[in-house]
């Protein structure tokens, strides 16, 4: 070994109740699967914040750009009829 | 609309537009240069100030003068490198390493916060760190909580939520030890003289001579400037130690009701410098102690590293 | 009115409960000194995590041990005015940090340690005694995930943490002994069924020991002489620096609050 490292990033995502979907916390550095929850857990959990952990190594994440934002999101803005409260339903209780 | 279209002009000023409407820069948005690096100076040098500032109060935790006080002051100074290691993370999505920015901070060139400087000289000083300087840490941070950067911002939440244990441990311990024998109090208020004028010294140089305050200004990383943010601190602090009977070093301290706010006397900006410059009492301490824990992790990070690739190839070999 | 046989028990059972709280508290002690040190800050917080588990575990047996004696004394006045002889911490717990590797080494000997010991200790006829040992048995179960990973990625990483880790095993391997010795306070609890008796976890520990060495390719000593002395109050020197420290501010100020 010849450069010293601060080791990989993780992205940790926490869930913080049953049911809940698990949400970005933030990172950690670790080398390891098992290091980077251990490090979540201690970083990210340090007040009961979570019930569940998810890590993923932070270069197998693919983003959307700022670029994609026009093509990728637009086009679902006239699409109303997707939201429930596009439909006219007269006097009944849902 | 591409933006790839766009000059250089034309995306600084919808960038300028961005930040007027209060939108949040995320870290695949274009942004000027020199936003990107008036940031990665801020932010790691807060992440840098979060982890020396382990070392003063680290100092007591093997004395503390009880369970209880040992539990809750392990618990906070391990807090502060968790909120380095948030910023750090933060600091790490505008493309710069946290080798990089360690390499920043331990050859010096990087700065970190002053107070740091001052050593810890008596149990009271646990109270004052907790009460004045996270006091004035949370004032910097709850207004950094709403800056224009979105990681930076995210940080400085979560920060702020576990900060506010920091500060009232810190308080509770010199309100205990006001109600305490004549040594305590003398202990607390000596703890008090000496951290009150740095903990002021906290929030940067006066308006006047802060070189990087225009800029961050404008661009909302700073929303409010270091004297309107001492004077803050000032006016919440005064009345917390005149509830628990303490003095705060400053003779010129006074109410102004014509201003609303606290007259306060002139600080040592000259102190301040030299402080900043490593002609403080603990700078090469603290440095040496940082450096030092580098050097003797680095056969641990590389050992683990060795252990990682081993079990790769050993993968691809079966 | 109680027996004078249950007075012996009392005293034992506290006796027991101090022995416990001392080695939490030696070790949690231990692992503070970490902070601000470690080899890189994730493992810094780690470190912290463990010793804040420690104390947690110290205060709760010191808690039940105070309220056993019955004579207003809290768990301060045993922490911080018992003497280097009156404490009954296991001699491995005030061994030095050391090096990264030695302060990992010693965190799994005793953690796998303390992981058999909890859960039997989980059934002891002592209720507050099971309650306080269920608790501590989940964060040690932690602490032992925790060191096995670490002594296995630095047995197993370069030459130089290998050179590292066995000499760490040199350093601690004969203070091993000393965690499963017993006295006539373990005969005497373990006869109620409130102590657990060391006999039955041995071969336990031993085997996860076995088990990490074998991946971390680290040997486990053979026909080592070992030292013992903790149910007696023999320490090593360690302790004394460890309690002047400690212990210094509280006996500056008798009778103050903090």
């Amino acid at each position: 070994m010849t450069t010293d490292t601060q080791w990989p990033l993780w992205e940790v995502f926490t869930q913080k109740k049953q049911g809940a979907p698990h949400e970005h916390a933030g990172s950690v550095h670790a080398v390891d699967k098992e290091m980077a929850l251990q490090n979540a857990r201690d970083v990210y959990s340090r007040r009961n914040e979570a019930i569940s952990l998810w890590v993923v190594p932070t270069e197998a994440i693919t983003a959307s750009t700022p670029e994609d934002m026009g093509s990728f999101f637009d086009p679902a803005n006239d699409k109303a009829y997707r939201h429930p409260n596009f439909f006219k339903t007269p006097g009944a209780k849902f | 609309m591409s933006i790839k279209n766009l000059t250089e002009e034309e995306l600084e000023k919808r960038f300028h537009d961005r930040i007027e409407k209060g939108e949040i820069i995320e870290p695949k948005d274009w942004m000027p240069e020199r936003y990107r690096k008036q940031l990665i100076r801020m932010m790691s040098q807060h992440a840098h100030s979060e982890v020396v500032g382990m070392l003063p109060e680290g100092n007591w935790i093997t004395r503390a003068p009880s369970l209880r006080r040992k539990a809750v002051l392990l618990a906070k100074v391990q807090d502060e490198g968790g909120h380095g290691l948030y910023i750090y993370c933060g600091t790490e999505t505008l493309g710069i390493s946290r080798e990089e920015m360690l390499d920043g901070f331990l050859t010096g060139k990087a700065k970190y916060s002053s107070i740091f400087n001052y050593p810890t000289l008596n149990w009271a000083d646990m109270g004052a760190i907790g009460w004045l300087v996270d006091g004035a840490a949370i004032v910097n941070q709850t207004v950094l909580a709403k800056c224009s950067y979105g990681p930076y911002s995210r940080a400085m939440v979560r920060i702020c939520k576990e900060e506010n244990f920091h500060h009232k441990q810190g308080y509770e311990i010199l309100a205990t030890m006001m109600k305490g024998t004549d040594a305590q109090k003398q202990m607390a208020q000596d703890a008090i003289n000496r951290f009150w004028w740095p903990s002021l010294m906290m929030f940067g140089p006066s308006d006047k001579d802060s070189p990087n305050s225009g800029d961050l200004l404008k661009w909302k990383v700073k929303l409010f400037s270091n004297d309107e943010l001492r004077q803050r601190f000032i006016d919440r602090t005064v009345p917390q130690a005149e509830n628990i009977g303490i003095k705060l070093p400053d003779p010129l301290l006074k109410w102004n009701e014509a201003k609303g706010h606290y007259d306060h006397g002139d600080i040592n900006w000259e102190e301040f410098y030299n402080v900043i410059n490593g002609r403080g009492p603990c700078n090469k301490q603290r440095m040496k102690q940082r450096r030092d824990a580098h050097i003797n992790g680095e056969w641990v990070r590389d050992a683990v590293v060795a252990h990682e690739e081993k079990k790769k190839s050993e993968k691809v070999a079966a | 009115m109680p027996t004078f046989e249950k007075m012996i028990n009392k005293n034992d059972l506290v006796t027991y409960c101090l022995r416990i709280a001392d080695t939490s508290l030696i070790l949690g002690q231990r692992l503070g000194e970490w902070c601000g040190h470690g080899p890189i800050l994730e493992e810094d917080i780690a470190l912290t995590n463990i010793s804040l588990d420690c104390i947690g575990q110290a205060r709760g047996f010191y808690t039940y041990a105070a309220a056993l004696e019955g004579t207003g004394k809290t768990e301060d006045d045993l922490a911080y005015l018992r003497d280097e002889r009156e404490f009954q911490n296991l001699l491995i717990a005030e061994q030095p940090n050391g090096d990264f590797g030695q302060t990992i080494m010693r965190q799994f000997l005793v953690s796998a340690f303390q992981y058999y010991f909890f859960e039997e200790l989980k059934n002891s006829k002592d209720k507050t005694i099971a309650a306080l040992a269920e608790k501590s048995q989940k964060e040690v179960s932690y602490h032992l995930r925790h060191s096995s990973a670490w002594v296995i990625r630095l047995g197993d990483g370069t030459d130089e943490s290998k050179k590292r880790m066995e000499k760490a095993i040199d350093e601690l391997w004969m203070y091993t002994g000393d965690m499963f010795d017993m006295d006539e306070t373990d005969a005497t609890l373990i006869k109620e069924s409130i102590a657990v008796d060391t006999k039955k976890i041995k071969q336990l520990w031993e085997n996860k020991i076995r088990e990490v060495f074998a991946e971390a390719s680290l040997t486990v000593p053979e026909n080592i002489f070992m030292m013992s002395g903790s149910r007696e109050g023999k320490h090593t020197e360690n302790l004394g620096f460890i309690l002047a420290e400690m212990q210094s501010l509280h006996r500056a100020h008798p009778g103050a609050e903090w």
